[in-house]
């Protein structure tokens, strides 16, 4: 099930790339999207707040005279509220299956997924409470179906729903109170919002500029051609036989028509603690977190920098060398990705002293582990040609290319490799080439890893792929698990290029940090 | 030509999100309520009689209570259920024996129930016992009522206000 919800969103993802190109696709920025919606709401909310008028028949006309008398305003205010806040819950649900469908939310991830689950309760509260102070027949239907669920429970002295036996029993005060839970419910829900993204290092709370304005300008072309409008003033003394439903946040009033709300209350509360629990249903095998080697860390804070997930903190030294501070790993927060050990200046295979131990590293794929497994896959390599792919573990699938001038080496993240290896695979003759795949750009696994990677590779972040390495003799693959013809293709360029530069030189080196100077 | 056709399906994307959105923020229209029904409620907050008459306690009793709690009547506080019965055409639509609410039994007894009706002239009578008897009535209404299709009948009760009363 969850291979074929994965495989459906990279098809998707694919052409969205092609339209959108990765940095805007929308669907690399969910979360980001649901923060965007949630300021509209609130702008938007704000600025009806002002027009709007507490009361039993001062509600309905307020916001008809919004809607009418300032359509080009208020009007668009108003549609922009709702369409932004069912966007919203678009937005929240296809992300909830996106990450379960692209396994983020087990292991050390655990936590956004389960502060996810609450935000939840509090969008369908501010959007239920929302449509109340309309008082129009819809917020009639809503008023007494949600007090008659909420009587199901039996903890109120009386039955509540006994505000609405008639329009006399209706007070204005029950709009002053429903004024402040919509107010209110929101600034819990943003606190809340903030919690489920604080284990997230540089987490992305604003989509791109583009992306933003592409939206904003949909919403406000909908807000024109479909302006959201009240349903007929309510009328308790009349039964509501029809209504123009908002599915994204009303869908389950028809099942109190079919269903006992017990029933339904023991339904959403069982659903709430499952979805809650789903990051260990079943647990995930957690591997090893990183470890620091404090001889080999000279506390330069780049592991801090680049960990996606802000697992890694720099405390004071405590062994007593020269360095001011040192890499301290919470192990809580770690999902062994090894971008840490990508970012070290000390994770080299050219070090000649005191082995191959990095100042970070994953103890069960340290860089001595990867410098075995590029020897290794480079030592049977002959022919002319031949390639060293280095690819991530949700990459494409790169065991498949392996031949006898093609060798592979598999991380756990394109963002784990030092770009000294591709030097030390290169300029010592390992292979005359390399490719590095992973995810598709935009999307990591581990969020940061390919952006660092890509970075590095393009010496734009520290530490940075060497000037003396021959960039022609080097590819990058940014495809994903499905792309797997691409990096066929990219092999084959590739290759077809290294047939022409011939065996690597010492003269290429000199050559290529000339480029780079001159550049 | 590849711009152009990347332009047209940001196009197609935003608008079919722009159509899904705005389609089913009001579409499609549910039907809750047949509209050539009437709907009738009864509802109202009442409390039955305490459970026990409250006795006089002996002096002796009342030496053993503390000093704060020596009062010479004893009166428990949990209360009877409410019995309540509702005819349509002289057809017993409902009939019920109320709890009252609370830990201790001692609050009101709640009721707030509806059903759908046919819309026309009606009977409708309704009954409500609030007494330690056990067989009959302490209250009842008989009336006819016109009820329109959509209508809200309310049937509510209140002993301030001389018992039943049709709304």
């Amino acid at each position: 099930m969850r291979r074929l919800i994965k495989q459906l969103f990279e098809r998707i993802e694919r052409v969205f790339d092609a339209a959108f190109a990765p940095a805007w696709n929308p669907f690399h920025h969910l979360g980001a999207l649901g923060w965007y919606f949630f300021w509209i709401v609130l702008v938007s909310g704000i600025y009806l707040y002002i027009f709007f008028d507490t009361g039993i028949v001062n509600a309905y006309q307020s916001i008809d005279a919004i809607t009418h008398a300032q359509w080009y305003a208020g009007g668009v205010m108003r549609s922009l509220h709702r369409y932004a806040s069912d966007a919203l819950v678009v937005v929240v649900f296809i992300h909830i299956a996106r990450e379960w469908g692209k396994d983020r939310y087990r292991g050390a991830r655990w936590f956004a997924w389960f502060t996810g689950v609450p935000v939840l309760w509090f969008i369908y509260i501010c959007g239920i409470s929302g449509y109340w102070l309309v008082w129009d027949e819809l917020a009639q239907y809503i008023a007494i179906g949600t007090t008659e669920w909420l009587d199901t429970l039996g903890i109120f002295g009386e039955p509540i729903a006994r505000n609405f036996l008639n329009g006399e029993a209706l007070s204005d005060r029950f709009f002053t109170l429903m004024v402040f839970v919509h107010i209110m419910v929101p600034l819990f829900m943003l606190f809340l919002m903030w919690i489920h993204i604080q284990r997230n290092s540089y987490a992305k709370i604003n989509p791109p500029t583009g992306l933003a304005v592409g939206t904003l300008a949909t919403m406000t072309v909908l807000a024109f051609v479909f302006p959201a409008l009240s349903q007929a003033p309510a009328n308790l003394n009349t039964v509501v036989t029809s209504v123009d439903l908002d599915w994204f946040y009303l869908a389950a009033y028809p099942l109190l028509d079919i269903l006992p709300g017990g029933w339904l209350w023991a339904g959403f509360g069982a659903g709430t603690v499952v979805l809650a629990l789903v990051p260990w249903l079943p647990r995930l095998r957690r591997l090893a977190p990183a470890q620091v080697s404090l001889p080999n860390c000279n506390g330069c804070a780049r592991c801090v920098a680049d960990c996606p997930f802000n697992a890694i903190e720099m405390h004071a030294r405590s062994d007593g060398l020269a360095f001011e501070q040192e890499a301290v790993v919470d192990a809580d927060n770690c999902v062994a990705c090894g971008v840490c050990m990508g970012s070290c200046p000390t994770a080299t295979p050219f070090r000649r002293t005191g082995g191959l131990v990095a100042g970070i590293e994953l103890p069960d794929f340290s860089v001595a582990a990867l410098h075995a497994q590029t020897l290794a896959a480079t030592e049977g390599l002959h022919g002319e040609a031949r390639v060293l792919i280095f690819g991530c573990l949700q990459g494409p699938p790169i065991e498949r290319l392996a031949g006898e001038s093609v060798g592979t080496v598999r991380l756990r993240c394109s963002g784990q490799l030092p770009p000294s290896f591709i030097d030390f695979v290169i300029t010592r003759a390992h292979a005359d080439g390399v490719i590095v795949a992973g995810c598709r750009a935009g999307d990591c696994h581990y969020r940061l890893g390919g952006q660092w990677a890509r970075a590095r590779l393009a010496a734009t972040r520290d530490p940075q792929l060497r000037a003396r390495v021959p960039r022609a003799r080097f590819e990058q693959v940014w495809v994903g698990s499905s792309g797997g013809n691409q990096l066929q293709q990219a092999l084959a360029q590739l290759r077809e290029r290294l047939r022409t530069l011939g065996a690597y030189r010492r003269a290429e080196a000199t050559a290529a940090r000339r480029k780079s100077e001159h550049a | 030509m590849r711009k152009a056709f990347a332009v047209i399906g940001q196009l197609l994307a935003y608008g079919a999100f722009m159509a899904l959105v705005g389609y089913f923020s009001v579409a499609p229209a549910y039907t809750p309520f047949d509209p050539n029904l009437a709907l009738l409620k009864l509802s109202f907050r009442h409390t039955g009689p305490t459970k026990v008459e409250c006795r006089r306690r002996t002096p002796e009793e009342i030496a053993k209570l503390a000093p704060n709690m020596r009062r010479s009547l004893d009166c428990p506080r949990e209360r009877l259920p409410v019995a309540v019965e509702l005819e349509l055409d002289g057809r017993r639509l409902y009939a019920a024996s109320i709890a009252p609410s609370g830990v201790w039994k001692d609050g009101h007894s709640n009721s707030y129930v509806t059903f759908a009706v046919t819309a026309g002239r009606h009977r409708l009578t309704t009954r409500l016992r609030d007494s330690r008897r056990t067989e009959g009535f302490d209250h009842e209404r008989s009336a006819e009522i016109e009820l329109a299709p959509r209508q809200v009948f309310v049937v509510d009760f209140r002993a301030d206000k001389g018992g039943f009363l049709f709304n």
